[in-house]
């Protein structure tokens, strides 16, 4: 969690990632930064993230990342 | 010989009346509702006796280009701003402007009262209903030319102002005629449109859909972030037709799309703005084999596109697609240091002639008469070109290649940026001693580098007040102190190695 907490505050440092769950809901995150993310995490995690893991639900917030990588390391 | 874009659309309505012409998820406008609309308002607004620019203060929908449409009908030109512009930057186009008139939704009133704004507001609802003068319309039609002005965009300008482009009817003519046979659009063409409605990039589809009586979705901005959606998006209307940014495209494909979706009827893919990695485009041209790619160049300066070049062949990972040759009724010529035309594979500054070549700049004489000058091969007439401040050669099939650029100006997700203006915003933000700006062309990242007591949080937050969202920097780092030349300067070149490697 840490790691991911620390990807998406390099992105974004005015963002209190612990506690928001609108990251896609109030456009917090871009485009840009869904790219970004995608290939950090899966280098960070030695995961691969398909398309249809990509859904506003999975990125509306730091626990939903956490969860969707947790499901992807297994 | 046509001269008035709104000859499009008076086509249109006679022969596909009731065709969709502008759609979104909220509302879908035929070509006689994009009519009735445009020439209503144009009627309301031809009372008030305007000869100048009327800002269009809406978002991206059908209804903002029916505003846009009526304000020429009223004879007068269009500035489209957005709620996604930031509050500042809005405010330094409005004095830029000086707006005497601007049509919006009731929710931009807050906004404009807040920067002083003390000229005429229409909402556009009230306006949209207004009696059509059919004979008041006609008369302004009459008196009009091609040469006068039909829009102001604005592109970013290194001083921290932006500077406003103004197009004419005839410059945009001839683009979209000139694009329309490259592209070999038709009545059947069925647009995805990707760019802001605030960019010039967006004629592509705005003019040949009221040319062809084509079609144009509006999609959803969201949509570019899930790579899925956004092609279901795509087979769900069956757009056969996508003039987009290349992080728009790399987006789908480098996300792993098409190894569950094909955009299946897309016949015809257009592309510009930004080098198109190799890598991603052997995976669009695996999904599409019998699609046409066609890469575009052009500067906003020249109206839109002023070159193209159809992938005909295949590149190597290293290359970079050509930009191949210029528009009909365009002529590029590559100028040396010297200003001769150059020789041999020998780079030079790309430099634009043509009625495609826009106005100049808005309120800006001077910088105007630095990028739009006399041409220095012909001493004998008046002839503007454009100097673009890109430099290119040519290849050895002859074709026309990017090379580089003269200055700090950009290209990021699709937009051109000067990495001057940002500094300019981060050297404003209280608490901060000094600040430069980098752009790391690998990663494609903008990185913000600083001194002083302002917490990276605070420099974020500052930013995204002043600057367009696609301009705030992806990287912000916070030093200790900036690594200087012997001759005083910022040392750019070291702070680049430093935080452009891996």
């Amino acid at each position: 969690m840490d790691i991911i907490l620390e990807l998406l505050e390099d992105l974004h440092p005015e963002v209190d990632f612990e506690q928001c769950n609108t990251l896609i809901d109030d456009k917090i995150l871009d485009s840009f930064d869904i790219v970004s993310l995608v290939t950090d995490l899966s280098e960070e995690f030695d995961i691969s993230i398909a398309a249809e893991e990509l859904t506003p639900e999975n990125f509306n917030s730091a626990k939903a990342i956490y969860e969707m990588v947790e499901r992807l390391v297994d | 010989m046509q001269k008035n874009v709104l000859e499009y659309l008076e086509g249109a309505v006679g022969s596909k009346a009731q065709k969709p012409a502008y759609v979104d998820n909220q509302t879908s406008l035929s070509f006689q509702d994009v009519y009735q609309r445009s020439r209503s308002i144009g009627t309301f607004l031809s009372k008030k006796h305007y000869k100048e620019p009327i800002v269009v203060f809406m978002g991206k929908s059908p209804r903002t280009i029916t505003a846009f449409y009526g304000v020429l009908y009223s004879g007068n030109y269009y500035v489209p701003i957005d709620g996604e512009m930031p509050y500042h930057r809005i405010e330094l186009i409005f004095k830029n402007l000086n707006p005497r008139a601007v049509i919006c939704h009731g929710e931009q009133i807050k906004t404009l009262r807040d920067f002083s704004y003390d000229g005429e507001i229409y909402i556009y609802e009230d306006i949209i209903n207004s009696e059509i003068n059919e004979e008041k319309l006609d008369e302004i039609r009459e008196r009009q030319i091609d040469t006068d002005p039909i829009y102001i965009v604005f592109t970013s300008g290194s001083t921290g102002m932006p500077k406003g482009v103004v197009a004419s009817h005839k410059s945009v003519i001839d683009y979209v005629d000139n694009l329309s046979d490259i592209l070999a659009f038709s009545e059947d063409t069925v647009f995805g449109n990707q760019t802001p409605l605030y960019v010039d990039a967006s004629l592509k589809e705005l003019y040949p859909t009221l040319k062809f009586a084509a079609t144009t979705y509006l999609i959803p901005k969201e949509l570019f972030m899930f790579p899925l959606q956004l092609v279901e998006y795509l087979n769900e209307h069956k757009i056969n037709t996508i003039c987009w940014v290349v992080s728009a495209l790399t987006m789908i494909s480098s996300l792993g799309a098409f190894d569950k979706e094909i955009p299946k009827y897309i016949h015809t893919v257009a592309f510009g703005s930004e080098v198109f990695p190799i890598k991603q485009f052997r995976l669009w041209k695996e999904a599409l084999p019998n699609a046409r790619f066609v890469n575009l160049y052009g500067p906003t300066e020249a109206t839109g596109m002023s070159c193209y070049y159809e992938v005909n062949r295949s590149f190597e990972l290293d290359e970079a697609i050509p930009i191949g040759r210029p528009f009909n009724n365009t002529d590029v010529m590559l100028l040396n240091g010297d200003n001769q035309l150059v020789t041999d594979g020998e780079e030079g500054e790309i430099c634009i002639r043509g009625t495609s070549l826009t106005l100049g700049y808005y309120n800006d004489l001077e910088r105007t008469r630095d990028s739009f000058v006399q041409n220095p091969l012909n001493p004998h007439y008046p002839e503007t070109i454009y100097r673009t401040g890109d430099i290119g050669k040519y290849n050895e099939y002859g074709e026309l290649v990017f090379v580089s650029r003269k200055d700090n100006q950009i290209k990021h997700m699709g937009h051109r940026i000067e990495l001057g203006e940002i500094e300019m915003a981060a050297n404003m933000a209280p608490n901060v001693n000094y600040a430069v700006c980098l752009f790391d062309e690998n990663k494609k990242r903008i990185i913000l580098i600083y001194t002083g007591e302002a917490t990276t949080a605070e420099m974020a937050e500052f930013l995204k007040g002043k600057l367009p969202r696609f301009m705030v920097p992806n990287r912000i780092r916070k030093i200790d102190s900036m690594p200087f030349t012997t001759n005083g300067k910022v040392n750019r070149n070291l702070l680049k190695e430093e935080y452009t490697r891996r």
